[in-house]
């Protein structure tokens, strides 16, 4: 199965990943390959196999709904690039 | 042209769990920013979400009281894209396995027809922070926005209906009772001002009576009722202006704004998102057995179905105060508790009806927020209703419990000389005193033929009876005298 070019760079702007027109070449080739052996997987009969959601046969342990955590504001602030009035700046974000 | 209108909705439901859906981290409201963001929150690498269990037992609840199926087993996913207020990336949601599926909803309108509205599904997922586009600046001078994330993580459940309803009215309608469920349940604290409860609006038109489902655009983040309506209204005017000019409906997101009553497209669907939903690797299918669904069951408080049909049955209100009273649990049980001490239930439901929330709704209170109790306006029930106090005086009484000014009714009657003047001998001196006075208007009425006329002169000779009692005459006793005296 191969991969367009227009599928590589709209996958790109989705994830946000800067592809130059070279990278998209080689991706288109790198990406084939790739499809192309997760292809081989429907050559396998799976007639009577049930979708899963999870590879792990179990299921979900709940939490209680009581507060453990507690206030570290100041310790995830440190490594935060820009922080003011308790608040995380990121470039402004206009809708 | 006429044309049907076709609306769905889709609600967010904020859950008034004590935790985040994913974390030990409070979703106690109005925290300083950030000081309930912790690890799982703020997506550090290594950290893993654990689910919580009242998230689960909340939709269950909510899944039971709107006849839904419930998920037995249900999956999350992941739903890709980028925006600061999201820090993983994605939110984690549900898309084919939700915890909620098909229900319906039975909705009272206005002119005393019942609509069902079918639920389609509803699913558990995380609320996103809050971004302040305040003015926040780099080194450079560059804007920059303040992420708040205490809100992260919050758990929602978002209920999505059928195109079901057919006008602003019903929506709104639908939206209300809605309220009224989850704040009954006691999983949402109703609190649309916080944004607890908000509302999507998907709307298309179509020919009248044709089967053919028009474009619809879908209006985002309506909190309050009168904004949706106000939404609903504009966006049906405006893509029937654009029907009727010939040109088509484009399938899009739009912003509605409330205090300018104008709306403008956010994104279209040609640009639109590809959320690349794949099941969250970090998230095991949760399985909800017989004894969870029970459990839940056994929690399910009276829902507002139940209690309207009970405030009929017990205290005789008729279907229109039972409506109004039962659907929100909280003035609900502010009624019965005004009837418990004031025994009166028609005189409750009047004055709860009136002064009491006409007073909310000035003052833009919630029932948990009135400074008076139900006791105390029960209260207030006994002396109107044994004419203690006229419902002029009685109004000054609330008054002074509204303000906080005294506590106890009586001791506000005392303390004002509201007690009204019932003793006959003492009235019918007044009378007899101001008709004296009157010989003209006497003279006037008794030459009057029509009753009708004849009541209505009544009203001229209260005036001078009132002020001669200063207020304080029984009018209903007032009125029986002068009519005896009148001679009919």
């Amino acid at each position: 199965m191969s991969i367009s070019r227009e599928d590589i760079e709209k996958v790109a702007v989705l994830a946000r990943i800067k592809v130059d027109d070279e990278q998209v070449s080689a991706l288109e080739k790198d990406l084939g390959n790739i499809l192309d052996l997760v292809d081989q997987l429907s050559a396998a009969d799976t007639d009577s196999v049930e979708p899963m959601a999870h590879p792990l046969d179990a299921v979900q342990r709940l939490r209680p709904d009581e507060v453990t955590e507690t206030n570290q504001r100041e310790a995830f602030q440190a490594i935060a690039p820009a922080t003011e009035d308790g608040l995380y700046l990121v470039p402004k974000v206009i809708e | 042209m006429q044309w049907d209108i076709v609306i769905g909705l889709e609600i967010h439901v904020q859950l008034a769990t004590q935790t985040k859906i994913f974390s030990g981290s409070s979703t106690a409201y109005g925290a300083e920013p950030n000081t309930q963001a912790n690890a799982v929150d703020l997506a550090m690498p290594g950290t893993l979400p654990v689910p919580n269990e009242n998230a689960f037992r909340y939709a269950v609840m909510f899944g039971l009281a709107v006849n839904a199926e419930i998920g037995r087993r249900s999956v999350f996913e992941r739903k890709n894209y980028f925006y600061p207020d999201l820090p993983k990336g994605y939110q984690t949601t549900q898309l084919e396995q939700p915890i909620v599926g098909p229900g319906y909803v039975d909705v009272d309108l206005a002119n005393g027809e019942t609509k069902r509205v079918r639920i389609h599904h509803a699913h558990l997922e995380e609320d996103a922070g809050k971004s302040l586009h305040e003015t926040f600046f780099d080194e450079l001078g560059h804007g920059m926005s303040g992420i708040d994330l205490n809100r992260a993580g919050t758990p929602l459940i978002e209920v999505v209906t059928e195109p079901d309803m057919n006008s602003a009215e019903e929506a709104v309608a639908f939206a209300k009772k809605l309220h009224s469920i989850v704040t009954s349940l006691g999983i949402c604290d109703g609190d649309m001002s916080q944004g607890s409860m908000r509302f999507d609006v998907n709307i298309s038109l179509k020919p009248k009576g044709s089967d053919q489902l028009g474009t619809r655009t879908e209006t985002k983040n309506l909190n309050s009722f009168r904004f949706m309506e106000q939404a609903i209204a504009h966006e049906v005017e405006r893509q029937m202006d654009i029907l009727e000019d010939g040109g088509r409906i484009i399938q899009e997101t739009r912003l509605y704004n409330g205090d300018r009553d104008e709306s403008r497209s956010m994104r279209t669907k040609e640009e639109a998102n590809d959320y690349r939903y794949f099941p969250c690797p970090d998230l095991l299918p949760v399985v909800i057995d017989d004894d969870f669904i029970e459990d839940a069951r056994q929690r399910l408080p009276e829902l507002p179905d139940a209690r309207k049909a009970r405030f009929k049955e017990q205290y005789g209100l008729n279907d229109y105060d039972a409506g109004l009273l039962s659907g929100d649990a909280k003035l609900a049980a502010f009624f019965e508790e005004t009837v418990e001490h004031g025994k009166d239930a028609k005189l409750a439901a009047n004055w709860i009806q009136g002064e009491f929330s006409a007073r909310l709704n000035a003052e833009e209170k919630t029932v948990a927020e009135s400074p008076i109790t139900g006791a105390q306006l029960g209260d207030l029930v006994v002396r109107i209703a044994d004419n203690t106090v006229s419902s002029a005086g009685a109004k000054k009484v609330f008054e002074a419990l509204w303000t906080g000014e005294n506590d106890n009714v009586d001791a506000i009657i005392d303390a004002k000389g509201l007690k009204q003047v019932s003793d006959t001998g003492a009235l019918e001196a007044m009378v007899d005193e101001v008709l004296a006075g009157m010989p003209d208007q006497v003279a006037q009425y008794q030459n009057e033929e029509d009753p009708k006329k004849r009541k209505k002169m009544l009203g001229g000779f209260m005036g001078p009876l009132m002020k001669a009692s200063k207020g304080q005459g029984n009018p209903k006793l007032f009125n029986e005298i002068l009519v005896e005296k009148l001679g009919g």
